[in-house]
This record gives structure tokens, C-alpha cells and sequence, in this order.
């Protein structure tokens, strides 16, 4: 992994509706029922930031340097 | 730089959408495109109208009205011409657009007023418990009507087409890249424009016509979308169904204002 990306997620904001975790093109995230989502795969993540843009609540970050 | 953070009120949240309501997709693609453009804030009006989407104003810190149901265009009409200068924005939901304002949205295209319009389009009345609306699609479940909708559905586009609109175009929550990039087009397009984003609520259409969760409704729309060129090419019985996105249509048209004010300055000249 070439680029440092670091991904966080508001637990205040997030309404567990699963639409990062299920529509991630490298399937970075995992979510459990009644859990926010996790990074459980980072080192795939390619940066490409459509969690951020689709999430409907604000609550995903995705950090790329 | 700017971002999308700078044009919204973060304290304000968590907003009262459903978990997977696509309406809040729509909100962060909007300050995004502020962002993008750079605009003051001082330079940007939204008007919004009642139903789930005409709650947007309430999360972003600019100059906002919250109008009556369907009169969301009607008002803009009066911001727009009063103060030209603003970037005039709409936003409504397909029951506040065009079921219940329908009549000010074909006049507000006819006569080509210079404002942005934004719907979200998902297919019933969602804040009042799910009932249909004029885009509800022929055959599907809501809560008046439980045994399949027998009316035929608007296509809001085509609509605003017809009605004489500068710049149509659509998008879908699933591809918020392609959102952004309508909706700038439609701020930078001088004339009226209007945009339809189709969202999903998981909460009632999803859940009455068996769609999954908000996830799967967008995978759907997804499935259905077909890119404007290649719906060219293809005939209506392979369009039944089918989400046509893209820039629709993009055509130039001299604005209402400009016309006024070129009638206003040759009364003044002749004084």
C-alpha cells in the first residue's frame, strides 16, 4: 500500500443502515447487525472515497495522504 | 480549500432521515458542489418545499426558505427575479414537485427562470407513511394503494422537456461521482434547471414492494440505470423499466430575467 488511508467513522452519526459496507467496490468494511461498520480490510482500500459520498449520514471519513 | 463541511451546520446532526434514506447523499453532494465552486454563502439561496427532501435547509448554513407544500418553485420564481445575482437552488421531493406543485414546475420551465431545481425521486410520499405520488410506477404496493397502483407514472424528465426546460438531467444515489457533476452543471446552466436524483426509501416503497434493505434498493437502481447515450439506441420496450441518467438534455434558451430586464431598459430609454 502505497498511500496512508485511514477511515473513521462517527458512532454518534451512524445509523447502521449497511449501504458503505455492502456497496464497497474492495469490500473494505464489515458490519454486524447492531455494530457500526469497521475497517476490517484497510490495507485494500484504494482511496476511492464512495463510502464518504454514499453515506447518508455524514458519519464515514476516509483520510488519504 | 473549501469542503463540503464548511456550507453545513454539523451540530444539527444527526438529521431525521431513516437509516438508508439516499436524501442525505443529495444533501453532501449539494455542499460539495458549493464547495467545488467556491461560492460565498451570502451569494446562495435554497428554497425548499415540505416532504422528506424539503428538510435539506435545515442542515446548511446558508440563506434558506421553507415554503408551503409545492410552492417551493413559485417562491424561487420571486428570489430569482428580486435579486438575480444569487445562485437560486430548489429542492423538492417528487410528491412536493410534481404531484402537488406540478403546475409550478411546467410554468417555471416554460418560462425558463434562472434557478436550480433539485428532485429526489422515490416514488411515494414518504413522510406521511408511504401513500403514492404522481412518479409511483404502474403495479407497485404503497399504502393506499395495496393492491398495485393502476396509474400510469410521470417521468419527470420528459416532463420538463416538454414543458420547455434548458437543462434536464438525472442521476441515482448509487453514483454520487455523476450527481455532483449534474448538479454543477446545473448551477453553471443559465436558464432553469432541473436535476431528479433517484433515491431510496427503505422505510416504505422498499419494504411494501419486498426490495430489501437500502443497500439492495440501491444495487437495483443501479441495474436499472442505463447511460443516456445508449438509451439512445434503444428501442421503448427495452426502456420499460429502466433509469435513463446523464445530461438529458442541455440546450441554450434566453432566461426570463434577461428578456425582462431588456424590455425595462428600453422603457427607461426612451424617457
Amino acid at each position: 500500500m502505497s498511500k496512508e488511508i485511514k477511515i473513521s467513522v462517527s458512532e454518534k452519526r451512524c445509523k447502521q443502515c449497511g449501504i458503505c459496507a455492502a456497496l464497497c467496490p474492495k469490500h473494505v468494511l464489515d458490519q454486524e447487525v447492531g455494530c457500526v461498520p469497521v475497517a476490517a480490510r484497510l490495507e485494500d482500500c484504494i482511496g476511492c472515497r464512495l463510502c464518504e459520498m454514499r453515506c447518508p449520514d455524514f458519519a464515514i471519513e476516509v483520510e488519504v495522504k | 480549500m473549501a469542503t463540503y463541511k464548511d456550507y453545513m451546520l454539523f451540530d444539527k446532526l444527526p438529521h431525521t432521515w431513516c437509516a438508508g434514506c439516499g436524501d442525505g447523499i443529495i444533501l453532501q453532494s449539494i455542499a460539495a458542489v458549493f464547495a467545488e465552486m467556491e461560492l460565498d454563502k451570502h451569494d446562495i439561496t435554497l428554497v425548499s418545499g415540505i416532504g422528506c427532501f424539503g428538510r435539506v435547509d435545515d442542515y446548511l448554513d446558508i440563506n434558506c426558505m421553507h415554503v408551503t407544500h409545492g410552492r417551493a418553485l413559485a417562491a424561487a420564481t420571486g428570489v430569482a427575479l428580486g435579486n438575480p445575482e444569487l445562485n437560486v437552488l430548489v429542492t423538492m421531493g417528487d410528491g412536493d414537485g410534481t404531484t402537488i406543485g406540478g403546475n409550478h414546475l411546467i410554468h417555471c420551465a416554460r418560462r425558463n427562470i434562472d434557478l436550480t431545481a433539485i428532485i429526489a425521486n422515490n416514488y411515494n410520499y414518504g413522510q406521511t407513511g408511504g401513500q403514492y405520488s404522481g412518479t409511483t410506477p404502474t403495479d407497485s404496493i404503497t399504502s393506499t394503494s395495496p393492491y398495485g397502483h393502476i396509474e400510469q407514472n410521470f417521468d419527470i424528465c420528459k416532463l420538463a422537456e416538454a414543458a420547455g426546460a434548458s437543462y434536464v438531467a438525472r442521476s441515482t444515489a448509487y453514483n454520487p461521482v455523476q450527481m455532483r457533476k449534474l448538479i454543477r452543471g446545473g448551477m453553471e446552466h443559465k436558464g432553469f434547471a432541473l436535476i431528479e436524483v433517484m433515491v431510496a426509501c427503505p422505510t416504505h416503497y422498499g419494504r411494501y414492494n419486498r426490495q430489501g434493505e437500502a443497500a439492495d434498493m440501491m444495487k437495483l437502481m443501479n441495474e436499472q440505470s442505463v447511460p443516456v447515450e445508449k438509451a439512445r439506441t434503444m428501442t421503448e420496450e427495452e426502456l420499460e423499466g429502466r433509469i435513463v441518467t446523464g445530461l438529458l438534455v442541455d440546450k441554450d434558451r434566453e432566461d426570463y430575467y434577461t428578456k425582462y430586464k431588456k424590455i425595462i431598459d428600453a422603457q427607461n430609454m426612451d424617457k
